[in-house]
This record gives structure tokens, sequence and C-alpha cells, in this order.
């Protein structure tokens, strides 16, 4: 029997090198490249007919309309601009946790390389926006105002600290969701053999526990697009 | 100590910060109970916050698993 964390083994799928470096297709970029394929279909199956929209169409642009109420909630008006952002990195990462649900299948926002890529884009993109919106006065964001003046020195390096551990903890908190939620699948699943007669009742607590990491698997998405906006909204507005 | 033994105790050890977890979880759905009962009309804006901060706390819990999980498997 496998371990449980063999799921989340990357193998190759064909070899391929170019100029001797080696770039081979993983099954990591398979699911990668299914999910694209699947945000693709939704952007361009949406807008199409007025009278007789499709399956495909009615979901995309409930989903379009889900992201720019939450847009708007959370940055306003002027956030208008950044809804492709958002909307992008919401489907591409709900797709990745859901076709990771279908057995056998990988899940690719369970290795931390590709959820920190995602969140070192969010970050550099808000500190590109903070400077080129403000230039210099973006510095002014690290002290909280109506803050009493000796007490700047500390908030400087707390507000620093807590600046630059956003990438982190928004790719922590992805990666550890869908791997800790998959590893226990598993080891759930392990316990119905080992447990013989009474394995039922495991089947059981997994059907259970598979819908609550279809849950999870919405509200992690939902989280990183809704942190994004709060992060979009904290360097455009500064205080 | 046996170094499987050592494993095993620290595994355990790893999740102790799940008595956290669950009483913010359990603060929040009491908040949200309370806050739906007071005011029901406000049902469809603090819904989503509550859900906010149930995937904000949980994710610790998941840590926590995440650290035990790996001192087991590895």
């Amino acid at each position: 029997m496998h371990s449980p964390l063999h799921q989340f083994e990357i193998e190759k799928i064909f070899n391929f090198s170019i100029a001797g470096v080696d770039l081979p297709f993983t099954n990591s970029a398979l699911y990668m490249l299914l999910s694209v394929l699947a945000v693709a279909l939704l952007v361009f199956s949406s807008g199409r007919s007025i009278e007789k929209p499709g399956v495909i169409q009615v979901f995309a642009e409930k989903i379009f309309g889900f992201i720019q109420s939450l847009v708007e909630e959370n940055i306003g008006q002027t956030g208008q601009k950044y809804i492709p952002l958002v909307f992008s990195l919401f489907t591409f990462i709900l797709f990745g946790n859901l076709f990771g649900m279908i057995p056998y299948a990988y899940t690719f926002t369970s290795q931390i390389i590709l959820t920190f890529a995602l969140a070192l884009v969010v970050f550099v993109l808000i500190t590109l926006i903070g400077f080129i919106k403000h230039g210099f006065h973006f510095f002014s964001y690290f002290l909280p105002p109506g803050a009493p003046i000796f007490m700047a020195p500390l908030l400087i390096v707390i507000e620093i600290i807590s600046f630059l551990s956003r990438p982190i903890s928004l790719s922590i908190r992805l990666f550890a969701n869908m791997m800790a939620g998959h590893t226990m699948l598993k080891v759930f699943s392990m316990f119905t053999i080992s447990l013989g007669v009474f394995g039922f009742s495991t089947i059981i607590a997994t059907s259970v526990l598979i819908g609550f990491e279809f849950m999870i698997a919405f509200l992690q998405a939902y989280v990183f697009s809704v942190l994004t906006c709060l992060y979009l909204r904290d360097v455009i507005e500064l205080h | 100590m046996d170094i499987g033994a050592a494993k095993m105790i620290g595994a355990g050890l790893a999740v102790v910060a799940l008595l956290g977890v669950g009483i913010g979880i359990g603060n929040i759905f009491a908040t949200l109970i309370s806050a739906i009962a007071r005011n029901p009309e406000a049902k469809k804006d603090v819904f989503g916050v509550a859900m906010l901060g149930f995937a904000l706390t949980e994710a610790v819990a998941l840590f926590a698993l995440l650290i035990s999980f790996l001192i087991l498997f590895n």
C-alpha cells in the first residue's frame, strides 16, 4: 500500500528538453493545463447569446457576477479594472482544487511552489501599484495614522514584517489546506481496510469528508481572492 | 527513546493546537448565531464574513495537522 503522501509525487509523463535544459511534461503540468483550458472555456463561452444562454455560459456569468460583487464590495468602484485579475486567480485555483477531487487526479494546488508563485504575483503587484499610485508617499503605509509618535519605531517594524509575510501566509494557507485535506482523506480510507468488518463506518465518514473537502476547495479559492482584494484596497486607499 | 515512539508522541503533540482552533471556530459560529438572531436581515452580509473567519481559523488547524502528517509519514 502506498503512503498517504504518495499522491503528491510528481511523475514525468514524457520527457522533453530544449538545448540541454530538461523540461519534462509532468502530471502537475497536465492538470494546470486542464485548469487553464477550463478557465478559457468559461471566458470564451460567456456573452455568446442573450436569448438562449447555454449551461456553461450561465455558469461562467454566475462566477463573473460573483467576482464582480466581491471586488466592488472590497475595493469599491475604483476596483473595476482588477476584476480580470481576481477572476483568473479565483477560477484557476477553484478548478485546480476541484480537478484534484477527481479520484487518482493530481492536485497541483498542493505544491507549495505553485501557491507561492501565485502569492508572489499578488505581492509584487500590490507593491508596484502602491508605488505607481502614491510614489514615495507609499512608505507612509507602514505608519498607521493617529499612532503616537514614540511608538513609531516599533509600529513600523511590525507593519513591515506583516507586509512581507503576506505572500508566505497566503501561499501556506492554500497549500496546507489542500495537502492536509487530501492526506486526511487517504488516511481515513486506510482505516477502512484495517478496521475489517467495521470498515463501513469509515466509508460513511470518508463520504462526509469528501463533501467537506469540496466546500474547502471553493472556500480556499474564495479566501485567496478576498485577501487579494483586501490587499489591493490597502495599497490603493493607503489607510 | 525509540525514534518511532518519539515520532508518534511528536505527532500527537503537534495537534494540541486544535484546542485553540476549536475554541475559535466555536466563537465564530456562536457570534454568527447571536448576530443573526438579533438582526435576521443582516444574515446575507454577516455570513460571508463568518465564512472568511472560519476558513482563516480552520487554516491554523490544518497547519498543525500538516505538521503531524509530515512527522508521521516522512
